[in-house]
């Protein structure tokens, strides 16, 4: 480009803002960063406080009243009952118990899955390959969860297609029951285990496993002490979907679960063929409580920033 | 840290295992909506092209699919504005009890559904006496959505930093121009991903739908729930599911393809 010296110089030509209210608006609150601030949170906080903590918050106090056995209708004497009721009854601590138990088996399997998927993911395939598999991952999500719940009743059925393929090795369908929940429930939520755990791979630089090899670490010791500290969040992250779809689902274990209840089932029934909303609430207390201590044992993992 | 050639295999080898256990259920599912069989025995006696002609004439199929498509758009409509307000405001501001708020937002999902379900129902019905509704049920869809939106935007609003937003304002825009021009730009993959999946969430919901929505109101998961047990209905619910899988690979792809340029781009 030439400059042609005789020319005057150019100057810059900035448009003066006009004043109109947008602007003047914007002038405000950039100097007010405050009430920005305070517009940008009142809507989602009027939105969760009013919709969601209001609405627990008066579940929790329902857990306080009782129903009038002959009315049926809630009947707002306060009362500890139905939490002591819950918290003695042992038919309640045998269900916690077990769907516990069924919650954090499913965890575990599903986070065994998806460790070498993420880690093959991220960190093995091509870049094209890499985008077929998280395709190939999201692509069951949108398949029904009742459609695939039952496509499981029917793979586990008798005469179903797993005895089918098990039957030249001797083996047998597990049927209806704990087992074929777990398997169930473990399928229904690795997708959510594997992409956050996934995402988390993908954010170790490759040269941090480069640089580990040549001070000499092997295979183990890097996964170990380098890959396992940093994605550490991400698998808590996932492994809370998998714990908390589990720990309130009553509809797969009603579907392959057989006669077996979890904590789901007990306040699906109260709240509608018993009417016991308040009972219901005390129950509900359980998985409340435990995943806010599993929230907060969490919290500082960095986990929840993970999701 | 290098892989030998066999840890690559047995890798790839666990992957496509676990792939194939993943699509074997949905490949029953596509197997059996063709069955004649009318219980889904395995294998098949025979094939039929039957359940897919009747699975497009059933008017309460269509009905629900067009109902859990409003809900799902309203609800991640709701989802992407409330989530982007308060991933904002978290990024970019410090102060007293944002870990509180962070943890408000995820409530909705961590909390069991059915916990979600009966306290909202419970709040609609005696606290507030109004109808359950479809907008109850939006209402209650949007709650647990908003996490999913806030999940993405927040961790893109971290990576982008606050530069090139200060040499907005520095140049003299405004910050509805700044938002417009150059935040927003940079948000959108990040909000196409999170309402995408917010729309997969709504869209497949049945535990807080069980609770929230009016009797009227019959989402897709719903009418499944009424059919899967009925001998004539279940080979058509086959037939919608998988409808839904081949359907839902356009748009999971497109999000693919956006993040996929932004990456080469950076």
């Amino acid at each position: 480009m030439t400059v042609d010296a005789s020319a005057p110089p150019r100057r810059a030509v900035v448009p003066q803002p006009r004043g109109t209210i947008a602007r003047q608006g914007s002038v405000f609150l950039s100097r007010h960063s405050r009430l920005r601030l305070s517009l940008l949170l009142s809507a989602p906080l009027f939105w969760l406080g009013l919709v969601y903590i209001a609405a627990l918050a008066a579940l929790l106090i329902t857990a306080l009243w009782t129903v009038d056995s002959f009315t049926g209708q809630i009947s707002q004497t306060w009362t500890v009952d139905n939490i002591v009721a819950v918290l003695t009854g042992s038919l309640y601590q045998t269900v916690t118990l077990r769907t516990v138990g069924v919650a954090l088996l499913v965890t575990i399997i599903d986070i065994v899955i998806a460790l070498p998927i993420a880690f093959y993911m991220a960190k093995v395939a091509s870049p094209r390959a890499q985008r077929l598999l998280v395709i190939a991952i999201l692509m069951p999500l949108w398949a029904s969860y009742l459609v695939k719940a039952y496509a499981w009743r029917s793979v586990l059925s008798q005469g179903g297609i797993f005895e089918w393929m098990m039957s030249p090795f001797g083996g047998h369908s597990p049927g209806y029951g704990l087992p074929a929940t777990i398997i169930t429930l473990s399928y229904l939520w690795l997708p959510y285990v594997i992409l956050p755990i996934y995402a988390g791979l993908e954010r170790v630089p490759d040269s941090l496993l480069e640089a580990s090899a040549d001070l000499g670490g092997g295979t183990w010791s890097t996964l170990r002490l380098v890959v396992l500290p940093m994605i550490w969040p991400a698998i808590i992250a996932g492994s809370i979907f998998s714990f908390s779809l589990s720990l309130g689902d009553y509809i797969t274990v009603n579907i392959v679960g057989g006669a077996n209840q979890m904590l789901g089932n007990l306040v699906y029934t109260n709240v509608g063929a018993a009417n016991n909303l308040p009972l219901a609430a005390a129950i509900a207390l359980i998985p409340i409580l435990i995943i806010f201590a599993y929230l907060a044992a969490v919290r500082r993992t960095g986990a929840l920033n993970n999701l | 840290m290098r892989l030998s050639r066999p840890a690559r295999g047995l890798l790839a080898a666990i992957t496509a295992v676990v792939l194939a256990l993943i699509y074997l259920p949905l490949l029953v599912v596509f197997v059996n909506s063709f069955s004649t069989s009318k219980n889904l025995t395995w294998p098949p006696p025979g094939f039929t092209l039957e359940w897919w002609a009747k699975a497009f004439q059933s008017e309460g199929a269509l009905e629900a699919v067009l109902t859990s498509l409003q809900v799902a758009l309203a609800a991640t409509a709701v989802a992407l504005v409330l989530g982007t307000l308060i991933s904002l405001g978290l990024q970019r501001f410090e102060f007293f009890g944002r870990d509180a708020i962070s943890l408000l937002v995820i409530l909705p999902i961590a909390l069991p559904g059915i916990v979600t379900g009966i306290a909202l129902n419970n709040a609609f019905r005696t606290g507030l006496d109004v109808q359950l509704s479809i907008l109850t049920l939006i209402i209650a869809h949007a709650t647990f959505c908003i996490v999913t939106v806030f999940n993405n935007v927040i961790a893109r609003l971290r990576r982008l930093g606050t530069s090139l937003e200060d040499a907005s304002s520095d140049l003299g825009a405004g910050i509805w121009t700044t938002f417009r021009l150059v935040t927003f730009p940079q948000l959108r993959s990040a909000l196409f991903a999170g309402g995408l999946l917010a729309f997969a969430l709504s869209f497949d919901e049945i535990i807080v739908t069980t609770f929230t929505a009016g009797s009227s109101v019959k989402t897709l998961p719903l009418w499944i729930l009424d059919n899967l047990f009925r001998p004539n209905q279940a080979p058509v619910v086959n037939v919608i599911a998988v409808v839904l899988v081949l359907v839902s690979i356009i748009p999971i792809y497109f999000a693919q393809r956006i993040a996929g340029a932004e990456k080469v781009v950076r």
